[in-house]
């Protein structure tokens, strides 16, 4: 599928100057939180807020009063490990109180190191083993089309993740049931545990590969916040008759420069006094 | 029940908080003698005498020290990706070919999506393949994604397979060599990073299929694998300045199982057996001795100090091993409320 020029979006209240100011928050949220283990995947946190804000202050309808309404769109988290990103957005929507952000990954916290179901309002699956969010998304999404329900199913999947064969099952098997309320989004970050994914497998051409599994597909720059919103418009409204995918290709450690530089850093190590730097920078470069 | 929407109590101070320390939570206490990465260092030996001795992982090298070995043997380290059927069907096809396959990942991946991949392409046939795992039983605060409760329950059912459980760097560098000189698919539950150093004090040597008495005592007589050896070994040494007589039998070999010792063991009479392992009660050594004995007609007081048979919580590793029983502390007290 080749992209086409999408219908007219809905026009959404939100400018993209606000966007900004909720990204930047989403990364001070989780430069907190990290402060408070004092090291942890604060680079994938940094990178992918964009895409959470876009998501959560563009794209998805949900009541953060009810996070279990049923009418939502579902946004599920494929990588546990990136739970840190998503609290910082669920708190930025008011799901989770901003109060909790000092118990992240403390004993019997609602905000565990790796995003569980069972522990956080918001959360809507256990990920951490990873390669089960696109395969419990396609479930999710026929089961809201069995209940007539026009909400979408999000679903925010690693470059690593690209590995398992579970995922690409699961891609076939979206097309296959013409899933069109489903909406992939892949970090692609080039990073995993042991390194840089793309010497890890070769996954690219990955956008090719997802048209070639019947997949609507979109890649752009993850930090791109004109470019998301693009993106995730047309992927609410294109009448592709399947599965749409947005490609994101991220920088770890997005707004903290010396952070960017950090060549190992799929699990980050940060000093205790580089943390009062890393918000000095962030906040110094806070969207008007 | 967890209830989520249950606001957490913001009162107590932070300082009162523990640290996750998330996947590279050390099980050692801060006065423990340690090795480096053990496993990555005593596969590097190896490598040098058998040249079929291969490194395969499923995107967790720098995770299981085989980083160790692959920085050394570059050309003889296969990265599969994040992909642990592939690695296993992978290891098969080495095998086949007369390699010796080590391959490495966490055990929960190995033992819960892999399971049949080493079933029918590995064990079925009886390859050669060697598989260590890290993050056995309740090793990371990280949540039940990561901490593989139920592996050798898993594994157990296996044909084919020997199941390892080493208890310190010293049995890991000895078990690797018995790994590859083992015909047939091994199982090694590993303990990475720095990895105490505890049976140096000990006449020990392992041997695959050999369990050992490592102190004798006459009021309890403790059986364990893993890290429970360590912990049972301190718990002894303490209740002995309580009076508490404790024999401890190391039962490294999970499958099979040394069950003419333990029947010999167990069979003395007048002790407390206590079976302690680093995994769910259900379906691991404590179950398997308990078999054993009742086989062999052996009805001695029995108790199991193991994990509950449930999804366990996130949280700092101590805190954890405090609440389900494994520290020292606990199993001083659950044997001390027991006799
Ligand atoms: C099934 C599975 N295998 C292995 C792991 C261990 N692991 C945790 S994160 C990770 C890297 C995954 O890649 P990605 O999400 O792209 O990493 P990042 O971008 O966060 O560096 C691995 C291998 C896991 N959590 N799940
Ligand atoms: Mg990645």
């Amino acid at each position: 599928m080749t992209v086409q020029d999408p219908p007219a979006p809905v026009s959404r209240a939100i400018s993209n100057a606000s966007l900004a100011q909720r990204a930047y928050r989403i990364r001070r949220h989780a430069l907190l939180m990290g402060e408070v283990q004092g090291q942890g995947y604060i680079a994938q946190a940094l990178g992918i807020a964009d895409v959470l804000a876009v998501s959560y202050f563009h794209a998805m309808t949900y009541r953060a009063d009810d996070p279990e309404w049923e009418g939502r769109d579902r946004f599920l988290l494929s990588i546990g490990h990136y739970a840190i990103a998503l609290y910082a957005a669920l708190i930025e929507a008011a799901i989770i109180p901003e109060e909790e952000i000092p118990t992240y990954g403390a004993d019997d916290s609602r905000l565990p190191m790796s995003g569980m179901a069972a522990y956080t309002p918001g959360m809507e699956i256990t990920g951490g083993s990873l390669g089960q969010g696109l395969p419990i998304a396609i479930g999710v999404a026929l089961g809201l089309r069995r209940k007539s329900l026009g909400s979408f199913v999000y679903t925010l999947f690693s470059d690593g993740e690209l590995d398992e064969g579970a995922t690409w099952e699961a891609a076939m098997s979206a097309s296959t049931h013409r899933l069109a309320n489903l909406i992939g989004i892949v970090d692609v970050n080039n990073m995993q545990a042991d390194g840089p994914s793309t010497g890890i497998m070769a996954f690219e051409p990955l956008g090719p590969k997802f048209e070639a599994f019947g997949w609507f597909v979109q890649r752009v720059d993850g930090n791109d916040l004109d470019a998301l919103t693009t993106a995730f418009d047309r992927a609410r409204h294109h009448d592709w008759p399947g599965p749409r995918i947005v490609i994101c290709d991220t920088k770890m450690g997005r707004g903290v420069p010396f952070l960017e530089a950090r060549e190992r850093n799929h699990f980050l190590n940060v000093g205790p006094e580089e943390w009062s730097q890393a918000l000095e920078v962030l906040d110094a470069a806070r969207p008007l | 029940m967890r209830d989520k929407y249950r606001r957490p109590d913001l009162s107590q101070s932070g300082a009162a908080r523990l640290r996750t320390s998330a996947m590279i939570a050390s099980i050692a206490d801060a006065q423990d003698e340690t090795r480096q990465a053990p496993f990555g260092e005593a596969l590097v030996k190896l490598a040098a005498e058998r040249p079929e001795v291969v490194g395969m992982t499923a995107d967790l090298a720098k995770y299981t020290d085989l980083h160790v070995f692959a920085k050394a043997y570059p050309d003889r380290f296969y990265q599969m990706g994040m992909a642990e059927q592939l690695l296993m069907g992978a290891a098969a096809g080495l095998a086949r070919e007369g390699f010796i396959p080590f391959a490495t990942t966490y055990a929960v991946f190995a033992s819960r999506r892999a399971y049949d991949f080493i079933a029918m392409a590995i064990a079925e046939e009886n390859l050669n393949v060697k598989i260590a795992c890290a993050l056995p039983g309740l090793t990371t605060g990280y949540g039940p994604s990561h901490q593989a409760t139920e592996d050798l329950a898993i594994f157990r059912g296996m044909p084919n397979l020997t199941i390892i459980d080493p208890c310190d760097a010293l049995e890991i560098e000895q078990a690797v060599p018995a790994m590859a000189d083992h015909a047939g698919p091994v199982y090694m539950r590993l303990l990475r990073g720095k990895v105490p150093v505890v049976l140096d004090r000990y006449d020990y040597r392992f041997e695959i299929g050999r369990a050992k008495r490592l102190v004798d005592g006459s009021d309890v007589l403790f059986i364990s694998s893993g890290l429970m050896t360590m912990r049972v070994l301190k718990a002894a040494e303490r209740l002995a300045t309580d009076r508490i007589s404790a024999a401890v039998l190391h039962v490294p070999t999970i499958k099979p199982l040394d069950e003419a010792t333990i029947v010999a063991e167990a069979g003395k009479p007048g002790r407390l057996v206590v079976v302690a392992e680093n995994h769910s009660i259900v379906g691991g050594l404590g179950e398997a001795v308990a078999g054993v004995l009742m086989r062999n007609g052996i009805a001695a007081r029995f108790r199991q100090i193991a994990l509950p048979d449930a999804f366990l919580d996130a949280g700092a590793l101590p805190t954890l091993h405090d609440r389900y029983g494994l520290s020292v502390d606990a199993v001083m007290t659950t044997v001390k409320a027991w006799l």
